[in-house]
């Protein structure tokens, strides 16, 4: 399965400006091994129809529409573009250079209300370098403290929630939609000093919420009791004590998750666990509250206490429990374009292929509310694809082709124009 | 092994000294049923007492106790095979015996009375080598009081041994001999300048590090450029606060460790002689620089940019050292002719890059680029989970050059995370590919290696089967008897 095309990505390369130009023209994709993640499953020799961004029509025997640029496939696999759950791609540049990092917050007047869509950076040399791993979609967590680095120096109650999580797409101005979810840690990284201290603050903060909602006009007077939270904060909160926007909370421990799990029943609030790499101990569990986990299928090594049962069947056993899985990448940011392996190696440990695509597909967007618009090749929705030259999970196939909202994007990146200037290997760089 | 004369010819070249050999033998004979032998019955007659012990530097004072188990002729047949030579054979058979390879070749019938595993199509590799882990001194856990990687007091530490630092119960080493692993080269952190002394493992369950210490292998130096020391001592206060400073540092050290050596060369000629005398004060940073400088020590330098690179090659002709391998060296591709041209190994990532200022420019195509210009590339991890998938980074590095218009052949591909690797370290002639004579490290895999879907079936360390993917899990003292069980049963 190795049908290469080496014309098509000049070619494709070549359309690009075209495209951009004209706004997403009439594109037929011929020939194609379509891997839809939609209803239509896999269709051996399909053909997808582009037009003004979306996707009109995926299926056997098309009519391709006059006027349509058409792209022969010759048998190639076709994606939806792949989607990386828990990035911080467009508001990091370079870690340990604090003023690219717009990941978090340090004010303890703004943590739920905390929204990084205002740090995006649309020239981010990070974007190119992950597309060319075929992602065209990613989540944008609140990060504080940067990779791997555990929680924020803030204890102050403000710290209980890291702030909104958004939508991006890889090319243009990458913002697709803010405010989807508020994010938090529990466990050993989270506020308060200990667990117990934790649920304890969050119950009253979350009260505090109720009781602003139904009194924000006494609120406005100053005729109620103190609250801890700020303005913004006890507003970004609303929706999840309504259940309309769900808490994403990084947690690691089987307990811990079962406590998250009492506390989401507790306060009527919709939960996304991510980390989980206990999820398989209280797999069953999971699966009764339908809470879906975003995870890191490689995650293996108890590195702390909280993460003794890590173990590289994380994700083939919460599939197997029904448990709606997603797989992140190595790292959320400078290696977002290997999100492809970690799910080949998830395949490896175990879980079903199509399980494995769906984790880095359509399950973000659906674990998102988004999957009416992403994740899937369907009419209707963005028409985000990648054309691959074999299996997109293996390391040695590569994208020949990838849209982004219907538009062909260079497979270019400043780590390309590097190579090209010192490729003559003679040490006289271009 | 108990005769002095003999323990000082299997050495290593390295100055002679004769209270060395002698303080050696004395340090085995201990350990022997039979008496020591009486320092009188070696023949020079000694004029002067010998220094009390410790004072001179003992060539081996902290000697590897492995010993493999037990292995009997075994035949892998039916099995494609990268030898690590640069080889592929397809439908082939691997021999060994007494832990040794005994022959690697097309399908034949296997030697009588071997032990046979049908491979029926599968693949088989040198055992994996990480040529750049902190297993075991950044260990799993990485909790409050396990973390003993960098000795950031100052930013010359050469005199530490990153073994005194290795906890054997690291979950990590079981986790890496699942992906292939069989030897690896454990590092001090790069915090310092000169940041101590390297130690080679063969990675086999053990309780002490000496039971894990490749037999024979080389010690390293490790040093380090750029942002690391210069940032962990210009914040305090003190030099290196820049790469100049970071430069002035070395050649400092160096001017020191020169020094050393030729009082102690001056000494042991004269101790040759059998006139004695007073030995110079002994240093422990100095004994590990001084052995770099003389060629005793491999020096391990950990180098991101290109410049600096040059630099860096710069202070070792000024001061007359070889340079091993330049580790991470996300910028190697930029001076490839210079690399290949002096002889300097590069242990790259495949896809690390942009954590911090000088990893910015770093590029998948660095492996590829390097092999085409002639440079001896290994891919390694510095990183606990990394390590467990050096065929996946070896495959990404590949596909990286496809792209760029560089074939590398498979086999090519291979020697990466293989005989490379076992350079950078110093044990290439002993392991890193099936030949003859060699080590019978070898893994034998589920599918290619350098497919994404491809495990370690069975892992065999010096012919022993130290990683069985039948067999149930050897967890560490750390995990035994921890719940890592299912909470709903």
């Amino acid at each position: 399965m190795k049908p290469i095309v080496p014309l098509l990505a000049g070619l494709l390369a070549a359309s690009a400006l075209s495209a951009s130009a004209l706004a997403a023209p009439q594109v037929a994709i011929v020939h194609a091994r379509l891997l839809t993640m939609g209803p239509a499953g896999e269709i051996a020799d399909g053909a997808v129809i582009l037009r003004d961004g979306k996707i009109v029509a995926v299926g056997k025997n098309l009519a391709v529409p006059a006027g349509a640029q058409v792209i022969d496939a010759r048998g190639a696999i076709v994606t939806p573009g792949l989607f990386a759950p828990n990035t911080v791609l467009g508001v990091r540049e370079v870690n340990s250079v604090k003023g690219t990092d717009d990941a978090k917050s340090s004010s303890s007047d703004l943590g739920a209300a905390f929204d990084p869509q205002y740090g995006l950076n649309p020239d981010t040399t990070l974007v190119p370098v992950a597309r060319l791993g075929g992602v065209t979609r990613a989540i944008v967590v609140p990060a504080p403290g940067g990779d791997g680095e555990g929680g924020g120096g803030d204890d102050g109650d403000g710290a209980l929630f890291d702030g909104q999580v958004m939508a991006i797409r890889l090319a243009g101005d990458l913002l697709v939609k803010p405010r989807l979810a508020v994010a938090m840690r529990f466990g050993e990284n989270g506020a308060g000093g200990s667990r117990g201290a934790e649920i304890g603050l969050l119950r009253a903060r979350l009260d505090e919420v109720r009781l602003y909602r139904q009194n924000r006009a006494a609120y406005d007077r100053g005729e109620t009791r103190d609250l801890k939270l700020s303005r913004a904060d006890l507003e970004a909160l609303i929706p999840v004590i309504e259940g309309r926007e769900p808490l994403l909370v990084t947690v690691h421990r089987a307990a811990d998750i079962r406590q998250v799990l009492a506390f989401a029943r507790e306060q009527r609030l919709k939960v996304i666990l991510n980390g989980a790499e206990e999820g398989w101990r209280v797999a069953g569990e999971i699966a009764a509250a339908k809470v879906p986990v975003i995870l890191n299928a490689t995650a293996d090594l108890p590195r702390t206490f909280e993460i003794v049962g890590a173990s590289l069947q994380n994700a083939a056993k919460l599939r197997a429990a029904g448990v709606e899985i997603a797989i992140v990448s190595p790292d959320p940011a400078h290696r977002v374009r290997e999100l492809r392996y970690e799910a080949g190696s998830a395949v490896a440990q175990g879980l079903p292929y199509a399980a494995a695509l769906e984790a880095i597909t359509i399950a973000p967007a659906r674990i998102f509310g988004l999957a009416d618009q992403l994740g899937s090749l369907q009419p209707g929705r963005a028409a985000d694809l990648v054309i691959w030259d074999g299996d997109p999970l293996e390391p040695r196939s590569l994208p020949t082709a990838i849209y982004v909202d219907g538009v062909s994007q260079p497979l270019r990146s400043r780590a390309l124009d590097l190579r090209d200037r010192y490729e003559s290997g003679d040490g006289a760089p271009r | 092994m108990s005769h002095p004369s003999r323990l000082a010819s299997a050495a290593a070249p390295r100055r002679r000294v004769p209270w060395l050999a002698l303080s050696a033998a004395l340090l085995l004979a201990a350990c022997a049923t039979t008496p020591p032998p009486k320092p009188q019955a070696e023949a020079a007659p000694r004029p002067a007492a010998p220094p009390p012990k410790g004072l001179v530097p003992a060539r081996d004072p902290y000697p590897s106790t492995y010993k493999a188990p037990a292995s009997g002729l075994t035949a892998i047949v039916n099995a494609n095979i990268y030898t690590g030579t640069g080889q592929k054979i397809l439908g082939g058979m691997v021999v060994f015996d007494a832990g040794k390879i005994v022959s690697v070749g097309p399908a034949a019938a296997p030697p009588a009375g071997a032990k046979v595993i049908d491979a029926k199509g599968r693949w088989v590799t040198p055992g994996l080598i990480d040529a750049h882990s902190h297993l075991g001194v950044f260990p799993a856990p990485a909790v409050t009081g396990q973390v003993d990687v960098n000795e950031n007091i100052d930013p010359n530490t050469g005199y530490v041994w990153a073994e005194h630092s290795v906890w054997p119960q690291d979950a990590g080493f079981e986790r890496a001999r699942a992906g292939g692993v069989t030897s690896l080269l454990i590092l001090p952190g790069s915090a310092n300048l000169f940041g101590g002394r390297t130690v080679a493992l063969k990675n086999v369950p053990a309780v002490t590090v000496q039971a894990m210490k490749f037999p024979g292998a080389p010690y390293g130096l490790k040093m380090a450029c750029g942002e690391n020391p210069k940032g962990r001592y210009g914040s305090r206060g003190r030099t290196p606060a820049t790469r100049m400073g970071n430069v002035a540092g070395y050649r400092r050290g160096w001017i020191e460790a020169a020094d050393y050596g030729k009082r102690w060369a001056a000494y042991d000629k004269k101790a040759a002689k059998g006139e004695g005398g007073e030995p110079p004060k002994r240093d422990l940073t100095l004994d590990t620089l001084s052995g770099a400088l003389n060629g005793e020590l491999l020096v391990q330098n950990h180098c991101y940019r290109a410049d600096e690179m040059a630099n860096l090659i710069d202070v070792s002709h000024e001061f007359g050292y070889h340079i091993t391998a330049f580790h991470h060296a996300v910028e190697a591709y930029k001076i490839a002719p210079l690399l290949a041209r002096e002889g300097i190994c590069a242990a790259v990532w495949s896809g690390r890059w942009g954590f911090k200022m000088e990893a910015y420019d770093g590029i998948e195509e660095n492996a590829a680029l390097l092999t085409k210009a002639g440079v001896c590339v290994s891919l390694h991890s510095d990183d606990p989970n990394i390590i467990q998938r050096l065929n996946r980074e070896a495959a990404v590095a590949q596909a990286a050059g496809r792209r760029a218009g560089i074939d590398i052949p498979d086999a090519v591909a291979i020697q990466w995370i293989t005989l490379n690797s076992a350079k950078v370290m110093g044990v290439a002639d002993r392991t890193g590919s099936l030949e003859p004579g060699k080590m019978a490290d070898i893994v034998l895999w589920s599918a290619d290696p350098l497919s994404i879907y491809a495990l370690a079936d069975l892992v065999f360390i010096d012919g022993a089967v130290e990683f069985d993917r039948q067999a149930p899990r050897r967890p560490s003292d750390f995990e035994l008897g921890q719940n890592r069980g299912d909470l709903a049963q």
